[in-house]
């Protein structure tokens, strides 16, 4: 018995020693793996959720599969993981995931503390204040006093701290595990708010029973830029989902888009255009993927601007308007470094 | 077993011949190899969240939190520190489960003895009550009594009101007791009457033993215990104040408020281990023979001194520890609160504050290291009260 123990002992000492992991780790198990496990929400209509046929849609999808298209030429090569906000760091921290797109607010915090690498920003939130139109409230200082739902995990607990710290009101925060439970507390009435980033909730706002009794306040309280997440260690990594994310912005800015794609690769003259698709220049090889890694992106799930319209913008039931999310030369802040 | 050549040869069996000797080597050497595993798995966690720039150590517990609480039995707002959430989670869990025991072996014993009930109804009714809620899904029964009772409850303008009772959507609020000077003299009252019952009990046990005198010692009590402290309230001159709660803007300012995450969660609790513990309390009564219940008879006890003296001392023995592990997962189940937003230990610790500072190793610890504590906590109380009532056999 004792020499069985002794072995046991031996074979589990033996199982801890575990590899350390080496820089480009995660791009090299993703290709041998051959797709890219995708963190996403639990269910935000317009950023990711599943359509009728059981497919994931959404803005942040999309970034997922912009990089599927990029290392493997085939945009559908992605599983998706559904998290929560409170289970997604420690699900990417611990390797389960490759990435993390899920609405996720870029902080100091987040950043350096989490072991975490923020790739770029697709979309540029801040965080507001849904209410019950019947009672009656115009402003978010007039909500003294009042219940607040709100999902656990996020910045928008300590946001909505802050604010009503500032401004010198009191206010019970009741903290539920995911978006839905949120939603479901605020129909209930057990709040009078729901509070959540600006673009969540014209989403959620869509799943109640009666859309038109609920109206947002106009105040915007924080800053959310919104972006996908990686692990730190493997920068290879980290940088394939960064210019996966600004290829499809530099092609919204070029007026490259998923239909006259073929077209403009055929017939260009363009020195711009012709590096984007891999006509010239540095290709794929800075990035160790394929050389029409910003083309593939582009064929197959489309521009920044595409992308926007056809989830959240005028082309979705949420109609959210392109507002800070507009290019740079057209009035909002989206900017990527060029490609060259 | 070694000892049977030792006249012969002391020393002839070889150190490593000497089972008993090498016993105690490989023990030792198993208890330190598994000594060695723990410290390398330490030494490697550590080591790879540093590598990964991941923050390691209890120093966040310090930092200020920033995020605010619904509900908390200890002074807190955002600017209490993280080990004050902790604190806070932990009394949030301690009240729900202390509550869900109270409540869980109340109806547990009256349900158990209805079960056992000569009425066809009584009997088949709480057969009922066992069978339904012994077989759903416990989560599913909180969502329920959290979710589909609050829509029926009104909004805080059109409240139910009872008295001074209030209750709506944002939970139940009772006027709550402001202690004035002189209070003390009342408390101090109270517990001269207490260790007044015990003398006289002690007193009449005795009496009885003595001379078979019975003497009603719960009345004397009961008189002695709501008497006395009364006398002493008005003589002090009423030193009690109501803070009353009332309707201002959105929801009821003072008074006392109890969130209706707290009752939902404690309900379903009580509801659902309750079904077991009325089980227990059936097969422990059971298990006494029905010959007990006749000798007692004969000898000339009452039916409720029959139950009280003879039945459940023999009972007991094999409820208690049955009823401990009862006890223990209906504390561990109230880490199902954050599904309907009761901000318990899981809730707030291992959930907002994990989720801030990003240091799950730390706080995953810390959270399991005090479900641990609470648990054996409790069996070792309920082993110490098995044993006390063991000790009744003759």
């Amino acid at each position: 018995m004792t020499i069985k123990n002794l072995i046991a002992g031996g074979a589990l000492l033996a199982a801890g020693i575990l590899p350390v992991a080496h820089a480009g780790a995660t791009l090299d198990a993703v290709k041998s793996k051959g797709f890219v496990q995708c963190g996403v929400s639990t269910g935000l209509p317009g950023f990711s959720a599943t359509n009728d046929k059981g497919e994931w849609t959404g803005l942040d999808v999309d970034v997922c599969r912009a990089v599927a298209a990029a290392v493997f030429g085939d945009a559908s090569k992605v599983k998706y993981t559904p998290l929560t906000a409170k289970e997604r760091f420690t699900a990417l921290q611990s390797g389960e995931i490759d990435m993390l797109s899920r609405n996720t607010t870029w902080t100091l915090t987040r950043d350096t503390n989490l072991g975490l690498n923020f790739a770029g920003v697709n979309y540029y939130d801040g965080q507001g204040f849904m209410v019950h139109k019947s009672l009656g409230v115009k402003s978010a200082k007039e909500l003294d006093g009042a219940a607040i739902c709100i999902q656990a995990g996020t910045t928008t607990e300590l946001n909505l701290a802050d604010y009503f710290r500032s401004n010198g009101m009191k206010y019970e925060a009741i903290t539920y595990d995911t978006s839905d439970e949120t939603v479901k507390g605020f129909e209930a009435g057990r709040c009078d708010v729901l509070t959540s980033d600006q673009s969540q909730l014209y989403a959620l706002r869509i799943k109640l029973k009666d859309p038109k009794g609920a109206m947002v306040l106009p105040e915007v309280i924080s800053k959310e830029p919104l972006g996908p997440v990686v692990r730190n260690g493997d920068e290879d990594w980290l940088k394939v989902v960064r210019w996966s994310l600004f290829a499809m912005i530099n092609a919204e800015e070029m007026g490259v888009t998923s239909k006259n794609v073929d077209q403009i690769k055929k017939t260009t003259k363009d020195p711009g255009k012709q590096r984007l698709l891999g006509l010239s220049g540095i290709k794929g090889k800075g990035l160790k993927i394929r050389d029409d890694w910003a083309y593939q992106i582009i064929k197959q799930v489309g521009n920044y601007g595409e992308a926007f319209e056809r989830n959240v913008g005028m082309g979705s039931p949420l109609k959210i308007a392109r507002g800070l999310n507009a290019l740079w030369n057209k009035g909002g802040i989206q900017y990527a470094p060029p490609i060259r | 077993m070694t000892e049977q050549s030792n006249d012969e040869a002391p020393a002839a069996a070889s150190f490593w011949r000497d089972p008993r000797k090498r016993q105690w080597i490989f023990q030792i050497l198993v208890l330190a190899l598994v000594g060695l595993l723990f410290a390398y798995i330490f030494h490697n966690t550590l080591f790879n969240l540093e590598k990964r720039g991941i923050s390691t150590g209890f120093d966040f517990l310090d930092h200020e939190a920033g995020f605010n609480i619904l509900m908390s039995l200890i002074p807190y707002d955002e600017t209490y520190t993280y080990g004050r959430t902790f604190l806070v989670g932990l009394l949030n869990t301690l009240l729900v489960s202390a509550i869900g025991i109270v409540f869980a072996t109340i109806i547990g014993f009256v349900v158990g003895v209805a079960r056992l009930s000569s009425n066809w109804i009584i009997s088949r009714l709480a057969n009922l009550y066992i069978e339904v809620f012994r077989n759903i899904p416990l989560l599913l029964q909180i969502l329920f009594w959290y979710f589909a009772i609050l829509p029926l409850l009104p909004h805080p303008r059109h409240s139910i009101q009872i008295g001074e009772l209030f209750l709506n959507k944002r939970g139940l609020y009772l006027p709550k007791p402001v202690f004035e000077p002189g209070f003390g003299w009342v408390l101090a009252a109270l517990g001269l009457a207490v260790v007044a019952s015990i003398l006289v009990a002690r007193w009449a046990r005795r009496r009885q033993e003595a001379t078979g005198q019975p003497f009603p010692v719960f009345w004397t009590s009961l008189g002695l215990i709501v008497f006395l402290p009364w006398l002493v309230y008005g003589l002090a001159g009423f030193p009690l104040s109501w803070d009353l709660p009332q309707l201002r803007g959105f929801n009821f300012r003072g008074g006392l408020g109890v969130i209706p995450e707290l009752f939902a969660l404690a309900l379903a609790l009580s509801i659902y281990t309750a079904a077991y513990i009325a089980e227990i309390v059936r097969s422990g009564i059971q298990s006494v023979s029905h010959g007990q219940t006749e000798a007692a008879y004969a000898l000339g006890l009452k039916r409720g001194q029959t139950l009280r003296l003879v039945i459940i001392p023999q009972a007991m023995r094999v409820i208690i520890p049955q009823l401990t592990s009862q006890y223990l997962n209906l504390t561990k189940n109230s880490s199902l609160a954050p599904a309907i937003g009761y901000p318990d230990l899981v809730a707030v610790f291992a959930g907002t504050t994990l989720n801030q500072t990003g240091q799950a190793v730390e706080i995953i610890g810390m959270t399991m290291g005090v479900y641990l504590f609470i648990s054996l906590a409790i069996s070792a109380f309920m082993n110490w009260y098995n044993k006390r009532m063991a000790l009744v056999e003759r």
